[in-house]
């Protein structure tokens, strides 16, 4: 059963986090191992498993990036692994500049200035992925997850460098 | 033995006959410790005779035998401080290797010879005992103080513990309950039963944080509330920092004002103790005062120490911010700005120090919640999670891991498998493969961190995959499943998958208990079988013989009419014989006196039944009372 039909849920990039979160925790209610202490070993072990498998779903479709490269697979498309190396060579040359302005920024001011430009360009590449959806045209679906895959990292990378400047700070 | 009972129909005389054994919350807390129970939603702290709820988690060996807990192994303290532990909570599942790292910090000496990865033991009263082994005593002594309030077994418990605990310091708790003989329902993060004892799952809905300070401990979490669920967002904190540090921070001022005065002081345990219990007094005190004072003797040679309030400000500072920091940094994991949190508990008695109060308001923008005792808070949540769990409760608890938790890939980078923060229960997969042609093993280490590198992780398991069958490099499918239960703790399995020959091991992390730990804290109980069995009898008479006073009490109150004087005496006579038993330690005694008490009232149960059927027959026809006997 894929992560969409265990929480009951149309198989789409679009989902409310409202409707994602009462679909879950309505299922919760009915498996959450708390639900079953005082049962029988197999009913709890099988709840167990039932709460883990909604767990899996709820963590993977709550992220809207995930929930797409979880669409995508689901569509056949194929995505290299995490951390391997990025295969176009556009998006690399984006991403050695970006990161090369992230060490030389002077002030968390100016790092969370460069984290607000790749959150707006996430913004405008997540908003491309649903007509990419409905043509379903695979490769640019690809390349725009490779694209978003970055930024979402280069995010990160923006604000643990943050932390360390305040850290040094304090 | 059993009076002859009568009762109205839908009256029982007696609290809480029929039921089984009951099911405790217990905060093991690395200062103290509250055992609560819940009974209909509604929570109560437990109290020892003196009304005290707190049982200080201390525990002593004394030279002359035995085990004390709380406040008695505390007086031991100044005597014989080498028989004598505190702030055992720090070592949970702790290794070895670990403790090096805090050697002055704590004052143990470690049992020589514990490998690095062993989970560490110390010298106490002359034995290597385990953390595992000592805080079992404070749960038995939790367990003791309930079963005597409650006059009821109690054998289950929920038990909490701080968000931030690792897989090995959850399992160590575990196997504590275990040898204390508590089934434990369930492992309850500490923010979380706070929250609950708060209410917060009732009406309130939005994003709530718990700041909890402790002795030793802190913790940050964010939650997010929505009818009648708890879910929390993200979890973090420090197990090594907590009010403990400010005690230090005053005891090591007043040492080295002595030495600035030139006193030559021996600065032995018994001295730091000494100075250390000084300091938690005058700490205490500047929690509604500017300015204490204190005197401090060592080796008979007095000396006077004040320190005003914002003296003691800027030595807390430095503790403060860095909890406010770890604070930023649990709101950014869960997505939140300080000012979309609602509001704030505070848990932990370090959070009465007014600066902590203070800063606390000034980040989140709002006073914090303090109705609710901070000591006792988190035993009260988690009796109502024990009552849920046993009576079924509609609250539902969707907790996170605090810490992620991966496996050692090539180079020793960390591969990351449950990233922290991911809801539990949970079982996470990722396929790995073989690195050299004809590879036929696999080692599998498993670490508990955020770091890249593994050596900045904490390493929790090590196993190897065996009898992979020969084939090219990168052709085997290795599967490696992570499983972390809804108590937070962990196992992982490995299989091969493309021969069809399943190979699987499932490990249970290290630091826990091996079985021949576990053997020898059983047979080390059964050391202590006789003692604690008799200890026991003499519980279960007392409570026996209070509950036929109880009853016969209620039975005198109804029907105490169909005495007369002289068998009223009797009796009376006989229930005071039963009270001074009681007091005493003679279970033979309880018994016989009890026995006595029964003889002589006898006669009394069989007039109460005879005016019980008359008057349940009285004023009924012919027809009615056939009618009744044929029913």
């Amino acid at each position: 059963m894929d992560h969409f039909a265990r929480l009951g849920l149309p198989a789409a990039l679009d989902l409310e986090a409202a409707s994602l979160d009462r679909a879950y925790f309505a299922l919760q209610r009915q498996w959450h191992p708390d639900r079953f202490v005082a049962k029988p070993p197999e009913e709890r072990a099988r709840a167990s498993i039932e709460a883990a498998a909604l767990n899996d779903a709820y963590r993977t479709l709550k992220d809207p990036l995930s929930r797409a490269v979880y669409l995508a697979e689901l569509k056949g498309v194929e995505l290299p692994g995490d951390g391997k190396t990025i295969d176009d060579p556009d998006l690399l040359m984006e991403a050695m500049e970006a990161r090369e302005e992230l060490h030389e920024a002077p002030s968390s001011e100016a790092i969370d200035g460069l984290a607000a430009k790749a959150r707006n360009e996430m913004n405008k590449a997540m908003a491309d992925l649903g007509s990419l959806f409905l043509a379903n045209d695979k490769s640019a679906i690809r390349k725009t997850l490779l694209r978003l895959r970055y930024l979402d990292k280069f995010a990160e990378e923006a604000r643990a460098r943050r932390m360390n400047i305040e850290r040094s700070r304090a | 033995m059993t009076l002859l009972e009568i009762h109205e129909p839908g009256e029982t005389p007696l609290p809480h006959a029929g039921e089984g054994s009951l099911a405790v919350g217990i905060d093991l807390g690395t200062t103290n410790s509250v055992v609560a129970i819940a009974r209909e939603s509604v929570p109560a702290a437990l109290h020892d005779e003196l009304g005290k709820a707190l049982v200080p988690s201390v525990v002593a060996y004394p030279a002359a035998g035995g085990v004390l807990v709380g406040d008695e192994a505390r007086q031991v303290a100044a005597a014989e401080p080498k028989n004598v532990v505190s702030s055992i909570k720090r070592l949970m599942g702790r290794g070895a290797g670990d403790v090096h790292a805090v050697a002055g910090v704590l004052p143990y000496e470690i049992e020589p010879g514990t490998g690095e990865t062993d989970m560490v033991k110390l010298r106490i009263g002359g034995k290597a005992r385990s953390p595992v082994e000592i805080s079992a005593e404070i749960l038995k002594a939790l367990r003791q103080r309930a079963e005597e309030a409650l006059e009821k077994p109690v054998e289950r418990a929920v038990i909490t513990v701080p968000a931030y605990f690792d897989d090995a310091a959850r399992t160590a708790t575990r196997d504590a309950a275990r040898v204390a003989g508590l089934e434990v329902l369930r492992l309850v993060n500490e923010p979380t039963a706070a929250a609950l004892a708060y209410g917060l799952d009732k009406g309130s809905e939005g994003l709530y944080a718990v700041y909890d300070l402790g002795g030793g401990t802190f913790d940050f979490s964010v939650l997010r509330l929505e009818k009648g669920v708890f879910q929390v967002l993200a979890t973090g904190g420090d197990t090594a920092l907590g009010g403990d540090d400010l005690d230090r921070a005053i005891a090591e001022r007043m040492l080295a004002e002595r030495k600035r005065d030139g006193l030559a002081d021996q600065v032995d345990e018994a001295a730091v103790k000494t100075a250390l219990a000084l300091a938690r007094h005058m700490k205490e005190q500047l929690s509604d005062r500017d300015q204490t004072s204190g005197r401090l003797e060592i080796a008979g040679t007095p000396s006077f120490h004040a320190l005003t309030k914002s003296e003691f400000d800027a030595m807390a500072d430095a503790l403060v911010e860095r909890t406010l920091g770890i604070a930023r940094h649990v709101l950014d994991d869960a997505g939140m700005t300080a000012a979309e949190v609602q509001g704030v508990v505070l848990v932990g008695g370090s959070t009465r120090v007014p600066l902590v109060r203070t800063k606390v308001a000034g980040m989140i923008g709002k006073p914090p919640l303090t109705d609710i005792d901070p000591d006792e808070v988190v035993a009260l949540g988690a009796a109502l999670q024990a009552e849920a769990l046993t009576g079924g409760g509609d609250t539902l608890l969707l907790d996170v891991t605090p810490l992620s938790l991966g496996l050692e890939t090539m180079g020793g980078i960390v591969e990351k498998i449950v990233p922290r923060n991911t809801p539990i229960p949970v079982q996470l997969a990722q396929d790995f493969t073989t690195y050299q042609d004809g590879q036929s093993a696999m080692a599998i280490h498993v670490v508990q961190g955020e770091r890249e590198m593994v050596a900045d992780c904490r390493s929790l398991a090590r196993f190897e995959l065996l009898g992979i069958p020969p084939m090219t490099a990168g052709a085997a499918r290795i599967r490696v499943t992570f499983a972390v239960d809804a108590d937070g703790l962990l196992t992982v399995s490995a299989e091969e998958r493309t021969t069809g020959i399943a190979q699987r091991i499932e490990v249970k992390p290290s630091y826990g208990l091996s079985h021949e730990d576990m053997a020898d804290m059983l047979y080390d109980s059964m050391d202590h079988a006789e003692a604690d069995m008799t200890l026991r009898l003499l519980t279960e008479a007392r409570v026996e013989a209070r509950r036929s006073l109880l009853a016969l009490e209620a039975a005198l109150a109804k029907d105490g009419s169909l005495l007369s004087g002289e068998e009223r005496t009797a009796i009376d006579e006989a229930r005071a014989t039963v009270e001074a038993a009681m007091a005493g330690e003679s279970r033979d005694e309880i018994n016989a006196a009890a026995e006595a008490l029964e003889t002589l009232s006898k006669p009394f149960a069989e007039r109460r039944m005879d005016r019980g059927i008359r008057e349940a027959l009285s004023g009924l026809s012919v027809g009615e009372l056939e009618n009744r006997v044929g029913e």
